[in-house]
């Protein structure tokens, strides 16, 4: 009889849920790490200054970013305190932005690339020389659209 | 039978675990804001060789503003505020008075910038904002006064007839040589 009785089938069929929120979290966690804000490290200081007539930057596929401020501490015992120019994660020279340019066009289709804009993200503290040397480099290679990077005034 | 009821009686019931999981990670992803870029848009002219000589324009059409390498402002040979720059520079386009010595009509109205390679970029971009923030301010104005409402809301052939009325140019010289530590 009590072979019986045990009713293997009817007891327990139901698939335990309890894991559920573990592969949740898991998957929360793994979005946390991996998720990158910032795709470039910033080898240059830069704080933006503040305006009022903004333009928010949409579509973030047609932005390219040019940093420029002064070097980090860490790279400072390397490259000094003057201003210095940075694309993508790596220190770089005027000579260096219309290969960069040309990298960043090559990746968008066609007929997206009159809307390619070039965001430049220089340090308040910077002279005006090195911003003007960038502008001419653009003006060169034709990136004639850019959007000077800046915070909302209060 | 006994134990295994039991059993399930030690079980503490994590099916709404799920739900709090859930909860959690759309309450952040709701009040999560990916930092946003803004910033001044700025077209910039093509490349030439040649320099535009802007000399060779009606001098009471050019609205010059210099700035130097220790941030003062010159605006149109006279040393001038930032503060004042906008209203200023509202006055000159529009030529309310019909001075002999402002533009002829905003159409015809030219900012030219200048400043030296030691200007700071702060002071520099602040100059700008200002120039563009009379020009949004006039802009808006005019799309009052003819559409009953602020450019930002006009349609796409309003906005084009205000752009038409009051163009937006501001011309920007190569720097001088002076006051870069480089």
């Amino acid at each position: 009889m009590s072979k019986f009785q045990k009713k293997r089938g009817k007891a327990s069929p139901e698939v335990s849920t309890a894991s559920l929120p573990d592969i949740i979290f898991m998957l929360l966690f793994f979005f946390m790490v991996t998720t990158v804000l910032r795709d470039s490290e910033m080898k240059v200081e830069v704080t933006t200054p503040r305006a009022t007539e903004l333009t928010k930057l949409e579509k973030k596929s047609l932005v390219n970013y040019i940093f420029i401020g002064k070097p980090v501490d860490k790279f400072q015992k390397e490259y000094g305190t003057k201003a210095r120019i940075q694309l993508g994660d790596k220190f770089a020279g005027m000579s260096d932005i219309p290969l960069f340019l040309e990298r960043h066009r090559s990746k968008i289709p066609e007929s997206q690339h009159g809307g390619i804009k070039s965001s430049l993200k220089i340090d308040s503290d910077v002279t005006m020389g090195i911003v003007a040397d960038t502008k001419t480099a653009l003006r060169k290679a034709g990136q004639l659209l850019i959007n000077y990077s800046a915070k909302k005034k209060d | 039978m006994g134990s295994s009821r039991d059993r399930m009686k030690n079980e503490i019931n994590a099916g709404s675990m799920a739900d709090i999981a859930f909860l959690l990670l759309i309450f952040f992803l709701v009040t999560t804001t990916i930092a946003e870029d803004t910033g001044v848009l700025v077209k910039l002219p093509p490349y030439s060789e040649e320099e535009v000589e802007i000399t060779k324009m009606n001098t009471r059409n050019v609205y010059s503003v210099l700035v130097n390498a220790d941030d003062q402002l010159l605006v149109r040979g006279e040393l001038a505020e930032l503060d004042d720059l906008r209203s200023n520079a509202k006055e000159f386009i529009m030529n309310p008075q019909k001075l002999e010595n402002m533009a002829i009509e905003p159409k015809k109205a030219i900012v030219s910038l200048k400043n030296d390679r030691g200007t700071k970029y702060a002071v520099y971009l602040e100059v700008y904002n200002e120039l563009k923030a009379a020009y949004r301010e006039l802009r808006d104005e005019y799309a009052e006064k003819n559409f009953g409402k602020v450019y930002e809301y006009c349609s796409s052939e309003e906005r084009a007839q205000t752009r038409a009325a009051i163009p937006l140019i501001i011309s920007e010289a190569e720097p001088t040589n002076f006051g870069d530590e480089g």
